[in-house]
């Protein structure tokens, strides 16, 4: 590992940093990449990631990594990028953060290194993201699992429930503290909705199997197939199969519907369930692949919300073939969740935005399926809890919009099954689990968790985070004995 | 990877698998199912668990062949292995002394019944047995419903075995007769859960019937397999897969479970063509080998294959 220089090579004076634009990620063209699930983002070559490193103001006090959920060092893993030692830059990420080449592919860095950037108050933010991704394919092209240093073991055991962002978080932070760490995950593949949610498009599978890969060489034991709940109990692990600790990271689950007519008509799907026959199951590919989709091709489809699920929903809807795609938000754009890259990606890709619009019932067409959604406009009123303006309903907007496939994308609630098969675990009135803010302790002795199982429905970054200070928490558990 | 320990085919087209899954057999309770998934490119289909030996470690799934899923699983044969196996799924029957409880197994489904009826016997129960099938073979596990129950009635459709006629139509002579019956839990294909279900309203006797729409991963995550119960969205794999007959929208699940229809009938198309295919190259590279008194191995012929 290298040393942080404490001055870096920049040799463009600060002033002029502030004048250099931000160097564009190279992208598939939109009438192309809309008809394939490959990649839209091809990119930094090194020669792009070291004029974007060239920008970094290089901050006494880094306001980008105060606002990162998990401390990446950014301003020292950039001047390594302008010192051109890649692996190294790679390893400074990894200090804070095990899926480096994840995060700087879905995060949503505008609302926190990026949206904190300096550089935001004259112009375009440092390209964090973009040089996460860049150091961090660098690195597994040139992984070298022999380099790989164990800590000693501790002879504490870990179990790790759920292999999505905040489980594979929490165990690359114990298993390179010297615990033995076995993850379970409910599906075959692991991942968590890092492979059924997120589509092939935004992040590759293959970028997910290589982390996984290097964390398995770091030592960590997947068992794929256990629904923890019913395969297996949170008391069984602790107390019948040697777990020292638990650290639940089950996500968030259960698909929300609108409680509206016609949502059970052939056509209707949860995003989850749109997401997970592509992601998961593959169904772009039937029959080479044995899951079905039903046949988009010159179809109207709509999703229903405003958020990252919702924008990876219609997109893959394009991409099956789609004639028409919409999305249909209750409030106006200002308000959609989504990162700022999908929605501009989207456009160009030709998805409509249908916003301060509100579907009522879903319509069919006399023989089960769907034949349109009733829709209703609104305008925004007072601001709610969330901060947001509130729409209101339009007095006599209502209109049919004709579609063939609806998908619901408008959150999540807490999965129940850990929950109602854990004695004493406390949870909220919405069902999620309760865990300390700091530490990520829940109301059992040796029992963690954090992620949408805690917040309810957020970002990939957020559990990390979480799974990053449940690590830290259950690292002071197992040394001290101490709860 | 999930061992066969033993593989036999109890009726034509319906197939037991042993199976060792350990967690699995330590852990399944009667009305409770598995999802298997074959191979890399497979689909996640929701399978009956029969019964489960917790000592060995084994659970034991019935599977009748439809479409391509589960007629490439049928081919199966000991020694073979399961790609994914999770479970065990849904919730538990409710089980305890009803008094007189009907258990009613039609085809398959009789499979998903038993361990039911054998928990209701154990619980103090008066277990009468009603099975159906098209046809005298397509009546599976008698001795073994025998065995949990104090009275089994078969009916086959055409007669070739029991009573001809339907469950339904023994169902109703019990009732008529003034036989006492507490619960009913009927799991057999949708038209006969719902004749059931008709029938037993107008009598107040509560019945329960366990469904099996499309699911993809059994663990509420998706919602792919809700069911519409009293106007309200309820999924079988965590709500499920028993629920008030009463209560069900029987017409919504037909409908929803025809969702995939074209492509389930393109998936069996496509699997016949590339058996025919398989034949042929197997019948021709056989009668070339045979002129050198060899026979062709399998690598062989997926060579010839990938050659095509």
């Amino acid at each position: 590992m290298s040393t942080t220089p404490t001055r870096s090579k920049n040799p463009v004076p600060n002033k002029e940093r502030m004048k250099m634009p931000r160097q564009h990620m190279p992208e598939q063209l939109p009438q192309i990449r809309n008809k394939q699930f490959t990649e839209v983002n091809l990119g930094y070559s090194a020669e792009l990631a070291r004029q974007e490193a060239l920008r970094c103001l290089e901050c006494a006090k880094p306001t980008c990594t105060r606002d990162c959920p998990v401390g990446v060092k950014v301003k020292e893993f950039v001047q390594l990028i302008v010192d051109g030692d890649y692996l190294g830059a790679a390893a400074k990420i990894r200090e804070d953060n095990v899926l480096p080449a994840i995060t700087g592919r879905v995060c949503p860095q505008e609302d926190h290194c990026e949206g904190a950037c300096l550089l935001c108050k004259k112009g375009e933010s440092l390209g964090i993201g973009y040089l996460e991704r860049f150091v961090a394919d660098y690195e597994q092209q040139h992984f070298d699992p022999t380099t790989i240093v164990k800590a000693p073991p501790t002879g504490k055991k870990v179990a790790i429930v759920g292999s999505g962002p905040s489980g594979l978080t929490a165990a690359g932070d114990l298993v390179q503290k010297g615990h033995e760490v076995h993850v379970f995950e409910a599906l075959h593949e692991i991942g968590g909705v890092l492979v059924y949610g997120i589509p092939e498009f935004r992040l590759p599978k293959k970028i997910i199997r290589e982390q996984v890969d290097i964390m398995r060489a770091m030592g960590v034991v997947f068992e794929t197939d256990v629904v923890v709940g019913r395969t297996v109990t949170i008391d069984e692990l602790l107390n019948e199969e040697g777990y020292d600790a638990v650290f639940i990271g089950t996500g968030a689950g259960l698909p929300q519907f609108m409680g509206i007519p016609g949502e059970h008509l052939n056509g209707v799907y949860s995003a989850n369930e749109f997401l997970t026959r592509i992601n998961l199951m593959h169904a772009y590919e039937f029959p080479k692949y044995d899951e079905p989709m039903v046949d988009f091709r010159g179809k109207n489809v709509a999703v229903i919300g405003g958020g990252n699920t919702a924008l990876d929903s219609i997109r893959s809807a394009l991409r099956l073939g789609a004639g028409k795609a919409f999305i249909l938000y209750r409030r106006s754009e200002a308000e959609m969740p989504a990162r700022k890259e999908e929605v501009k990606h989207a456009k160009e890709e030709g998805v409509e935005f249908h916003v301060l619009t509100a579907p009522l019932e879903f319509v069919d067409d006399g023989k089960g399926w769907l034949a349109g959604a009733r829709c209703q406009k609104m305008e925004l009123g007072e601001a709610d809890a969330s901060g947001r303006r509130r729409p209101v309903a339009i007095e006599g907007s209502e209109y049919v919009v004709p579609l063939s496939v609806a998908v619901i994308a408008i959150g999540t609630t807490a999965n129940p099954i850990v929950q109602s098969t854990t004695p004493g675990l406390a949870t909220t009135k919405k069902g999620y689990i309760q865990a300390d803010e700091a530490s990520q302790k829940t109301s059992r002795r040796g029992v963690f968790a954090g992620g949408d199982i805690v917040t309810g429905g957020a970002t990939v970054i957020l559990a990390m985070g979480a799974g990053r200070r449940a690590a830290t928490g259950i690292h002071q558990y197992l040394t001290t004995g101490e709860w | 990877m999930f061992k066969i320990i033993h593989a036999e085919f109890i009726a034509p087209g319906i197939k037991r698998f042993v199976i060792e899954a350990p967690r699995i057999a330590r852990k399944q309770r009667p009305g409770q199912f598995v999802i298997i998934r074959i191979n890399e490119r497979g689909e996640r289909i929701p399978l009956t668990i029969e019964r489960s030996d917790p000592e060995k470690g084994t659970v034991n799934i019935v599977v009748q062949s439809i479409g391509k899923t589960t007629t490439t699983l049928n081919r199966l044969e000991t020694g073979g292995s399961i790609l994914d196996i999770v479970g065990p799924l849904g919730k538990p029957s409710e089980v305890k002394n009803f008094g007189t409880v009907v258990v009613m197994g039609g085809g398959v489904g009789t499979a998903m019944a038993y361990p039911t009826a054998a928990a209701m016997k154990r619980a103090g129960n008066r277990v009468i047995t009603i099975l159906g099938g098209r046809n005298k073979d397509l009546v599976i596990l008698e001795e073994e419903m025998r065995e949990v129950s104090d009275t089994v009635f078969v009916t086959t459709d055409d007669g070739s075995y029991g009573e001809k006629g339907l469950v339904t139509d023994r169902l109703r002579q019990l009732i008529e007769n003034g036989t006492r019956i507490d619960e009913v839990l009927a799991v057999g294909p949708i038209p006969m859960m719902r004749a059931v279900a008709e029938m037993t309203r107008k009598e107040r006797i509560h019945t329960m019937v366990s469904l099996n729409p499309i699911m993809i991963d059994g663990t509420g995550m998706c919602g792919g397999c809700r069911v519409l119960v009293e106007g309200k969205s309820e999924f079988a794999c965590v709500d499920g897969p028993e629920f008030d007959a009463h209560r069900v929208d029987f017409a919504v699940l037909v409908q929803r479970n025809a969702m995939y229809r074209e492509a389930e009938k393109q998936s069996m198309a496509l699997l016949k063509e590339e058996e025919t295919k398989r034949e042929c190259e197997y019948e021709k590279l056989q009668a070339r080998s045979e002129a050198r008194t060899e026979v062709p191995r399998e690598a062989e012929v997926a060579g010839a294959l990938e050659g095509k």
